[in-house]
């Protein structure tokens, strides 16, 4: 083999591969990075909020001049409010946490040798990682990055003028977006067909893990909705660069009118949540798929009500994509479609109380392991509970009216969404790092890490509802210039001091996750005694999956501790006993 | 130097952290299982630490409850407020009772239910009669919620009744303050448009229409009369604003090219309000609750609730905008009409 042909082999392996299993790795190593960045980010914010004002060294030596002698810039505190948000919601919680267990999990889950189409599977892994690159790259132009908050709303997008980020910062985020969006597409279309097509024999609908009913449901989200944020994005370029008015209409702004006329900008708005609201399961379904998973598993139990768990994702995907008005209560928007949209936005709470009830059930009388995985997994269904019980108080309309756009939802939303979907993934990459790496997590360093996150990150966002019931608005560089929110000086540094232990708690995962990657224990081939088909694959990496046959399913995956089995598990491809009855089968 | 320090200790508390993964792996191995499982005694420690953390968070909850409680908004000083406020109360009530609930069951049963090799979980896949009724039992309470919510917000949303005494009132947004303008004696605003800004005309008023010239416009603090209601109809001359008046219960969009409106009776005066809260120096403010730019967290100004007479008495001390220099009262009949087309 001549040096030429090893450096192309290499090429291939590790960069342009098509292989499931390294996308899945590029995707999460891609993922985290962004949201490293997305964290480093929020605590430097929250120095800031903690004590207003102050000069930081750390300002210095990473902001330069986004800080002003160590002092953050009002403008640039909120073009790090915006950064924040766009990362962690899309970098890290679609394409990292979707990106990574889409592709890892459906093929191994399904008994599929690849995803339907590699190459477009590889396409989508470097759409992803430019528009990354062009996402922080527009940190360092004239003007900062984008600004207007990662809901972007114009006229501030839009204009110059009205922030320094809406210039060359806010065109990179379109473009990076953009790109975003596409390699979201081609990843979903992907997911959907190789979902529906590639099922490896006996593997009905119906004995598909909960995983991959929750990665289909977040992918046909995606496809519906992220082409509409593409034509909102689109709109809003040609606003900003081509003189036209769909968003924009009687503005006066720095000394002069501007030529606009006609266009509004809550148009923008009803396009911008018609995506931004399903994207918020977009981000959560998976991690409520692989949660199920593994509560099931490592409660050594069914998960409980596995049909009415697929409804409840089939519902809530569904009204997810009629909620959206929710996000606009206070717009001025005609009463009774407000009077509408409180109507199902609060029947998500059906579907979700389901969920819940399902879990705990699945937990009692189990026989639990208290792997970082299962422990993230518990955390999940607390966040779950705690962030989607405030929800009833801002999804009805007449309530939103005081907590609208202040605290209250910052603590919702990071609760529900933030901590669910990132202990989602946070318990997905323990429970597979045999499958990605081939080597097993620490399990001390992960209790750890795990009992530092849950802690510090309750002590983040719990505090937050007390502002926001005080009328604190989000979005504010300081607190400080409001009478009214005197007393809330200590809470706020409490806030801060949380957020600092919850960053450095991540370093416990990350020096984890670079050790086990390179140098842990070797895996065994089914460590966890698991039923799903990905267990039964080899634990060195082989092109697809399986050396033979793909192995034929004849159960559903949760046959755990069935009476008169010997183990306590009974993988999927173990044919059903003479009078065994299958679960998944009717 | 603080920040080269704090460097060094974090790549010191690395190298630390993967000696210490050495150290678990080595001690697991000497002792013949293997370093990533979890032991029966492990995991019974973690089961433990689950109750703990409950009984912990709730602590937390309470504390807050007692230490920052006492500074959330007083009541409300809005006549839909005593509505909001039930409504709130109701809903926060079930929340945080089915918060306690399900938290509850939830670490009891991690803790209760820890692995014991002795033991085999309970094969229970499915309950058709349980799972109707956590879907039963939570879809009546939604409705119930449902209709008491759409209930309130109707009564919030109805606009005040043009034959009715009331007061109107532009609030109106820029980068980064706030303008009121009152309608004066003829309770209706001139027309305006950002089109007819210039020199000191900041509200782009229309100076052709008659209805402009009683307007008064002013700056700083705004005064509402209590027990009358209130119309505010809300425009921004350049990017999204919102009107956030927390104390009163109220917040409505600043929209460039529309108006948006929202109203409200008040009914606690500022002077009732400071005895109320045993703060001399309280004051309803009016703030900038949707990003707008760089100072968008110092957009305020400050509301006065008072007696209908001091009301009177305070807006008859403000200026006309009065662009021609003409009284309201006296314009003749072409005028108007050439002020209707
Ligand atoms: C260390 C963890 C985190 C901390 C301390 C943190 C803190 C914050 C705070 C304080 C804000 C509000 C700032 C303001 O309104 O002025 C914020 C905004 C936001 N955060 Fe986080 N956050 C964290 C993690 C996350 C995660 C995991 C997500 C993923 C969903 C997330 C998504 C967002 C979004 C979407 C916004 C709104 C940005 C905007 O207003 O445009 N954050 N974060
Ligand atoms: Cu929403
Ligand atoms: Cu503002």
């Amino acid at each position: 083999m001549t040096a030429h042909s090893h450096k192309k082999d290499w090429l291939f392996t590790y960069v342009f591969s098509t292989d499931h299993k390294m996308i899945s790795k590029q995707f999460l190593f891609t993922g985290f990075i962004m949201g490293f960045i997305g964290m480093l980010m929020s605590t430097f914010f929250r120095l800031q909020l903690g004590w207003p004002g102050e000069s930081f060294e750390v300002f210095k030596m990473f902001l330069g001049d986004w800080a002003t002698e160590g002092v953050l810039n009002p403008d640039k505190y909120l073009a790090l409010v915006t950064m924040h948000g766009t990362i962690m919601v899309f970098f890290l919680l679609t394409g990292g946490l979707s990106g990574t267990f889409s592709n890892l999990l459906i093929p191994l889950q399904i008994g599929a040798r690849d995803m339907a189409s590699g190459f477009i599977n590889m396409l989508s892994y470097w759409l992803f990682f430019l528009s990354s690159v062009v996402m922080l790259v527009s940190l360092f132009v004239e003007g900062g990055s984008a600004s207007a908050g990662w809901t972007i709303y114009p006229p501030l997008s839009a204009l110059p003028q009205a922030i320094p980020g809406s210039g060359l910062g806010m065109t990179l985020w379109l473009i990076s977006m953009t790109i975003f969006i596409a390699s979201s597409l081609l990843g979903s279309l992907n997911y959907i067909v190789t979902i529906l097509n590639l099922r490896t024999k006996g593997m009905k609908m119906t004995r598909m893990p909960l995983t991959i009913w929750a990665f289909l449901f977040t992918a046909i989200l995606g496809v519906l909705s992220f082409p509409v944020l593409l034509s909102a994005a689109l709109l809003l370029v040609f606003d900003r660069s081509f003189g036209t008015s769909f968003y924009l209409s009687d503005i006066f702004m720095g000394g002069e009118l501007l030529p606009y006329e006609g266009g509004s900008p809550i148009l923008f708005e009803h396009l911008f949540w018609f995506l931004g609201h399903p994207e918020v399961y977009i981000v959560l379904l998976p991690a409520l798929g692989i949660t199920s998973e593994i509560v099931s598993t490592m409660s050594r139990k069914p998960i409980f009500g596995y049909r009415a768990m697929v409804g409840s994702m089939m519902a809530i995907g569904f009204l997810s994509m009629i909620v959206w008005g929710h996000h606009m209560f206070v717009t001025g928007m005609n009463p009774f479609l407000g009077a509408v949209f409180t109507f199902t936005t609060l029947l998500i709470a059906i579907p979700s109380a389901v969920k819940v009830f399902n879990y705990l059930t699945t937990l009692w009388k189990g026989n639990i392991k208290f792997t970082p995985a299962m422990l993230f997994s518990i955390g999940l269904v607390s966040t779950f509970i705690s962030g989607g019980l405030t929800g009833l108080i801002l999804g009805d309309s007449a309530l939103d009216i005081n907590v609208h756009d202040t605290y209250f939802v910052v603590g919702h939303f990071h609760i529900v969404m933030g901590l669910s979907a990132v202990f989602g993934m946070f318990a997905g990459v323990y429970h597979w790092a045999p499958k990605m790496f081939g080597r097993m997590m620490n399990n001390q360093l992960g209790v750890a890490h795990f009992w530092l996150t849950f802690a510090s990150a309750y002590g983040v966002f719990f505090p937050m509802h007390f502002l926001g019931l005080a009328g604190v608005p989000r979005r504010y560089y300081t607190n400080s210039n409001f009478p009214l929110f005197d007393n809330f000086v200590d809470l706020n540094e409490l806030v801060s001091i949380f957020a600092i232990i919850a960053a450095f708690a991540q370093l416990l995962f990350i020096v984890n996750l670079i050790y086990t990657a390179f140098r842990g224990p070797k895996a065994t081939r089914n460590p966890w005694h698991g039923n799903t088909l990905e267990w039964t694959t080899p634990v060195e990496h082989i092109h697809g999956n399986w050396p033979g046959e793909i192995p034929e399913v004849h159960r559903w995956a949760y046959d755990y501790s069935k009476p008169g089995a010997e183990n306590d598990y009974i993988p999927q491809t173990v044919p059903l006993g003479p009078d065994e009855e299958d679960e998944g089968g009717h | 130097m603080g920040v080269t320090l704090t460097f060094i200790a974090i790549v010191l508390g690395i190298v630390a952290v993967v000696y210490l993964l050495r150290v678990f792996e080595l001690s697991a191995i000497a002792q013949g299982k293997k370093p990533w499982e979890v032991t029966e005694e492990e995991g019974k420690n973690q089961a433990r630490l689950m109750p703990v953390f409950m009984i912990a968070f709730y602590a937390f909850f309470i504390w807050q409850i007692v230490h920052w409680g006492p500074y959330l908004l007083p009541e409300s000083a809005s006549k839909h407020g005593e509505d909001y406020d039930t409504l709130m109360t109701i809903t926060m009530g079930l929340i945080i009772f089915v918060f306690f609930v399900t938290q509850t069951l939830l670490f009891y049963f991690a803790y209760k239910y820890a692995y014991s090799k002795n033991r085999r979980a309970t094969y229970y896949a499915h309950n058709n009669k349980l799972e109707l009724l956590w879907t039963g039992v939570p879809s009546l309470v939604l409705t119930i919620l449902i209709l008491f919510g759409l209930n309130t917000w109707n009564e919030i949303m109805q606009p005040v009744n043009e034959e009715e005494e009331h007061v109107l009132i532009e609030l109106y947004a820029k980068q980064f303050d706030w303008t009121a303008r009152y309608a004066g004696k003829d309770n209706k605003l001139g027309r305006a448009s950002v089109k007819n800004i210039a020199g000191t005309n900041a509200l782009g008023v229309d100076s052709t229409d008659i209805h402009a010239n009683d307007d008064k416009i002013v700056k700083g603090e705004f005064h509402i009369p209590v027990g009358v209601p209130v119309q505010f109809v809300m425009r921004s001359q350049d990017v999204l604003h919102s009107a956030y008046m927390p104390h009163f219960r109220a917040q409505m969009n600043c929209v460039p090219g529309a108006k948006t409106q929202f109203n409200f009776t008040p009914t606690i005066t500022t002077e009732e309000m400071r005895q109320k809260t045993g703060n001399p120096d309280f004051n309803y403010i009016l703030l900038c609750n949707k990003i707008c730019g760089a100072a968008h967290y110092n957009m305020q100004m400050d509301i006065i609730v008072e007696s209908k007479e001091d009301y009177e008495k305070w807006l008859a001390e403000q200026k006309e905008f009065n662009p021609n220099g003409k009284n309201a009262n006296n314009i003749n009949e072409k005028e108007i009409k050439l002020a209707q087309r």
